[in-house]
């Protein structure tokens, strides 16, 4: 076992008092029921009325948020995108030694080498952007919200889903990406401007002022501007100071120089990083120079503003309001202190940020440990404490997932179940499945679980098997929802699972007395044994009504027939009313006696068979030739002779005084017809 | 290029249906009904794609439909089909059938009619009534046919509380969906694969005909008929085959397409532009089907005949069968399948593509990945 990682919560259910009680709970996916027993308190429980409620928890209740719905559905759809990628590639390692390997139709950038690479960022731009879209909304909400509790709720709802995307867009620079030295720095800093967005606000509140230089947050703006490293906006902002106070105009222009001057990193620029380097610190000795030389002595803000561009601590720190947080501080300082930081050292300069920004006041959130651990480059570690923080899988499974597709991830192994990947995937998809369950007891809905099926499809260990064990948990509340679990199943050959589904369906039509439809799924499960089952009802209804019902379904059941001796009964004794009917009695005749000799028809429908044959035998013309006669009586007498004779008092002497006649009516009619026959036969013969 | 415009909407599509315009008007559809499916609380919803000013403030994007109002619909929304502009009916997994009427002044939806057991079992032995779902309804103005799990067709009136004629155990199967053929002649189809034509002028509970696709026995999911020449019939099958009847004649299929992967939910004729045909799967497809690849050769047919109109009437007078191509491209049993063409209208594959509706150029499906699309360009 692996130490807790943290104190576990209490959850206080109400209307339960802890500490007199004892609570009984039960497992369930994703959910646990608990309630109050008096187990072991015999003495004490017979005076005190319980608590007469089974609760259900759930951790993440997240599901029910309309908006994350669209969040599950879009994901998804990115989810079987980037699985099929790998397919694709899988694929084409195989396909690459034909000639008609030229099928990928997108083209790789400029920037980098492979497909793969470049179709992985683009798959973390488009999570990102679902993110970034449902947060939105999530935001509208907040607005719109008509009481201030679901305000609250969305607002808080809109801060989790900001954090996603922030750790998320972290991990894409570190992890996916791999910047760099030199644009690693740039793409921090669009992560930080991304991420700290009041500025554009301010900015368009302040230049909307008629006065922009005089407005009171003029200051902090530009300070804002200076520490995103938005220089040129900067320089344009001092140029409007500079209009107006022709004392400072001067200075500005020094400085907006310095702006300009600032070396920095193009994307299309040839130039090396050593070349940067040294440029970078000519321009650092300049803005020094001045500092010393007292340039700015005159203007304590823009003396602050060069202490910024020199990356000096202290300086920074003084603005932490205006940094709002520590990576923000640490971006800023990288900036302007080490430009061309490389991955490797960015968790001394991240700790060291932390500790400053911190300054010993308060201790970090659990947002900074997982900035802190994927500065570390510890992927393991951001994603547990992910797990730990976050409410829901959704986040940690599809991050999980896409890092696992960067071959990132393949060392871990879990000491339970699969790796990683899959087991946060299960749990995600377990999720789905179990969405809306609790009113399902007295309902359908569980409206999510189609999502779930294609997780589990790509969780290569124990996705079948959580698959087989949900997919039977549905309620299935119509025959067409009942269609698509089938078609789930059918497409994954889980043919038990087919045939329970049917079976239910079978069932369940029944005992609705709609004896076609349980035909049609006991065939369609291929279960034999059902589909005698209905055929004796079938038979039953028969002999009770002297008429079949479903007649539509019994005429058309061709080679399905086969499944099971009394269906083929069913449809060939079904056939055979259908003859005499068209009467043709010849067909007739030797479909019927087929029925008995071949052993098809049951011992106990013979009496009904023969009894069938009565009309035949009476008919005028001679149906049964003398050796179908002769079957015909042994069929009779081996029936006579298999019954019980016992005596025995009351109707049931009657029946069987009736079933005599019967018995005694046949051999006379059967006699009868042998002697017609035998005389025809002879006749025709001799003619 | 076509374009399509997606929404996510929360909430599993079963169904999507346009409003009808207003006959003689030059209107193009703007406002759709939808119908969920699966989840706690199911929905009838309204839907504009019309550019309202008002509604639109909210930063939708442009040709983004726009939620106009919906209301609550106890259990699934089984089948969704106009009555007229302002009444919809909606069919229930609980049985019930429901008028819904839209109140276009303050954009609210209210039920105006309700039958709640229009469709039930009655289990062996005990008399009480459970509830079997209504799979599928069509209105021809006043009239409603519902058909249900329960293998029962009812014809409902409007103005009418009770049902003006119910058939009870007309099928031993379920009954999956049922259109109008002529006034008093309806279509059913079936989950054995037959395909019953029943007229309502007859007594008892026999179809006045029924065709079958051979020996497989595949369910039939959907049924449309031609809206010019009603003898032809177009169904999907679960198998996700597409076939062409003829009713006239025969109680075979005249064709079969192999289509979609998986169950075909809807088939629709295009109702101004027959030569087209609609087609959604639960494999997640969205297929246009267009019959009229041919019609240039057509054209230079009839130049050659110089006098074309004659030579029109003249062959279906008298060589009808010979020139069936002309009439209806659906029937011609030429082995040359190739003239029709298909085009797969949804940029990815995604979940179960559950219902279609055309009308004009516009097109709306919904699915279970809780997306609506809609194009307006259909034929561009």
């Amino acid at each position: 076992m692996e130490e807790l990682d943290g104190e576990p919560t209490v959850t206080l259910i109400p209307g339960v008092n802890s500490k007199k009680k004892q609570m009984c709970f039960d497992w369930g996916p994703g959910e646990m029921l608990v309630c109050e027993t008096s187990f072991n308190k015999k003495e004490k429980s017979e005076t005190v009325p319980g608590c007469p409620f089974i609760y259900i928890i759930r951790k993440d209740i997240d599901v029910y948020s309309q908006i994350l719905r669209k969040l599950f559905n879009e994901s998804h759809g990115i989810f079987v995108g980037l699985q099929r990628i790998e397919e694709e590639l899988t694929g084409k390692s195989r396909k690459a030694q034909l000639p008609c390997f030229l099928s990928l139709q997108d083209a790789p950038c400029s920037c980098c080498m492979s497909f793969h690479f470049c179709r992985l960022v683009r798959v973390s731009k488009n999570y990102r952007s679902v993110i970034r879209a449902c947060m939105e909304e999530m935001h509208q909400a907040a607005i719109a919200a008509k009481d201030p509790a679901s305000g609250r709720q969305f607002s808080s709802q809109v801060s989790i889903l900001s954090a996603m995307e922030l750790i998320w867009n972290l991990c894409e620079i570190l992890f996916i990406e791999v910047a760099p030295a030199g644009p690693l720095l740039l793409h921090l800093l669009d992560w930080v401007r991304l991420h700290v967005c009041e500025v554009d606000s301010l900015l368009a509140d302040v230049l909307g002022s008629e006065n922009p230089s005089k407005h009171e947050s003029f200051w902090n703006l530009v300070t804002i501007l200076v520490l995103q490293g938005r220089l040129d906006e900067a320089r344009q902002m001092l140029s409007k100071e500079a209009d107006v106070s022709p004392t400072s105009a001067g200075m500005c222009r020094i400085l907006g120089d310095l702006m300009r001057t600032m070396p920095v990193l193009s994307p299309g620029n040839t130039q090396t990083l050593t070349e940067l380097e040294l440029k970078w610190q000519h321009w650092h000795e300049e803005c020094e120079r001045h500092l010393q030389d007292g340039t700015f002595a005159s203007s304590p803000h823009l003396e602050s503003l060069c202490k910024i561009m020199l990356g000096d601590e202290a300086a920074l720190l003084e603005q932490k309001e205006l940094l709002n947080n520590w990576y923000h501080f640490l971006v800023t300082r990288l900036l302007y202190s080490h430009p061309t930081v490389k991955p490797i050292d960015l968790h001394f300069y991240a700790q060291s940020s932390l500790d400053l920004f911190l300054g010993g006041e308060s201790s970090p959130e659990p947002l900074d440990n997982i900035l802190m651990a994927a500065f570390e480059f510890d992927i393991h570690q951001v994603i547990k404490e992910c797990s730990i923080a976050l409410s829901n899988w959704w986040f940690v499974a599809h991050l999980t997932d896409l890092l696992d597709h960067c071959k990132l991830l393949q060392s871990h192994n879990l000491y339970f179940g699969s790796n990683m990947r899959e087991f946060l995937l299960l749990e995600y998809a377990s999720g789905l499945f179990a969405h809306h369950r609790p009113s399902c007891l007295s309902s359908d809905c569980c409206s999510l679980w189609q999502l779930g099926v294609d997780y589990f499809d790509y969780c290569p260990e124990l996705g079948r098997v959580s698959l087989e064990l949900h997919i039977e948990r549905i309620p299935l509340s119509t025959e067409q929802k009942a269609l698509k679990v089938l078609r789930i199943c059918e497409q994954r050959q889980m043919t038990e699972q087919v045939r329970s589904i049917c079976k239910i369906l079978a069932m369940k039509a029944v005992r609705n007395n709609r004896l076609g439809s349980a035909l049609s799924w006991s065939i369609r499960a291929k279960d034999a044994a059902f589909a005698t089952l209905v055929s004796d009802r079938f038979l039953r209804d028969y002999c009770e009504r002297g008429c079949f019902s479903d007649l539509d379904l019994i005429d058309n059941l061709g080679p399905a027939m086969m499944l099971s001796d009394r269906l083929t009964f069913l449809g060939k004794y079904r056939e055979f009313h259908r003859f005499y009917g068209e009467k043709r009695f010849f067909d007739a005749a030797s479909l019927l006696l087929s029925l008995m000799t071949s052993q098809i028809a049951p011992r106990c429908f013979w009496v009904t068979l023969l009894t069938d044959a009565l009309p035949l035998l009476e008919q005028k013309q001679v149906i049964f030739t003398t050796e179908q006669t002769y079957e015909l009586m042994r069929c009779l007498e081996d029936l006579a002779s298999g019954r019980p004779v016992r005596g025995e008092p009351g109707a049931q002497r009657l029946q069987e005084d009736i079933e005599n006649t019967k018995l005694e009516m046949l051999r006379l009619a059967l006699a009868r017809n042998l002697a017609r026959a035998i005389i025809k036969e002879g006749s025709l013969e001799g003619s | 290029m076509e374009e399509i415009y997606a929404k996510f909407v929360s909430q599993k599509i079963s169904k999507t249906r346009w409003r009808p315009v207003p006959p003689g008007s030059l209107q193009t559809a703007e406002t759709f009904a939808t119908g969920s499916w699966d989840n706690e609380e199911n929905y009838v919803s309204l839907w504009s794609i019309g550019d309202l000013g008002n509604v639109d403030s909210d930063g939708g994007f442009e040709g983004e439909h726009q939620l106009l109002c919906d209301i609550k619909h106890h259990g699934d929304v089984m089948d969704l089909q106009f009555f007229d502009q302002e009444r919809i009916v909606a069919a229930s997994s609980t049985g019930c059938v429901t008028v819904f009427l839209h109140h276009p002044n303050n954009q609210t939806l209210s039920v105006s009619q309700q039958w709640p057991t229009a469709h039930y079992h009655t289990g062996p032995g005990s008399p009480s009534r459970s509830s079997a779902p209504c799979t599928g309804v069509v209105c021809d103005n006043p009239e409603i046919v519902t058909v249900g799990e329960d293998g029962r067709i009812n014809l409902f009136r409007a103005d009418h509380k009770e049902a003006v004629r119910t058939i009870d155990n007309a099928d031993s199967s379920t009954l999956h969906a049922v259109t109008f053929l002529r006034t008093p002649e309806i279509l059913t189809v079936n989950s054995i694969g037959q395909l019953k034509i029943w007229d309502f002028r007859k007594q008892g509970n026999e179809p006045s005909q029924i065709l079958s696709l051979t020996g497989d026995r595949v369910p039939l999911h959907c049924v449309d008929r031609h809206p010019n020449q009603q003898h032809v019939v177009a169904t999907g099958g679960q198998d996700g085959m597409l076939s062409i009847w003829d009713v006239r004649q025969g109680t075979m299929p005249v064709s079969l397409l192999k289509a979609h992967e998986a169950e075909m939910w809807e088939v629709h004729f295009h109702p101004s532009n027959p030569d087209h045909l609609f087609t959604c799967s639960e494999d997640g497809s969205l297929w246009h089907w267009d019959a009229s690849t041919d019609v240039p050769e057509k054209s230079s047919l009839f130049n050659q005949g110089g006098r074309s109109s004659t030579f029109l009437s003249h062959s279906i007078s008298n060589q009808a069968n010979v020139h069936q191509s002309l009439i209806s491209s659906w029937l011609s049993t030429d082995p040359a399948k190739d003239r029709i063409e298909i085009t797969s209208l949804l940029p990815s594959r995604t979940l179960s593509v559950n219902s279609l509706d055309v009308l004009g150029p516009c097109l709306v499906c919904g699915t279970d990945a809780e997306a609506i699309y809609v194009t307006r360009q259909l034929f561009s």
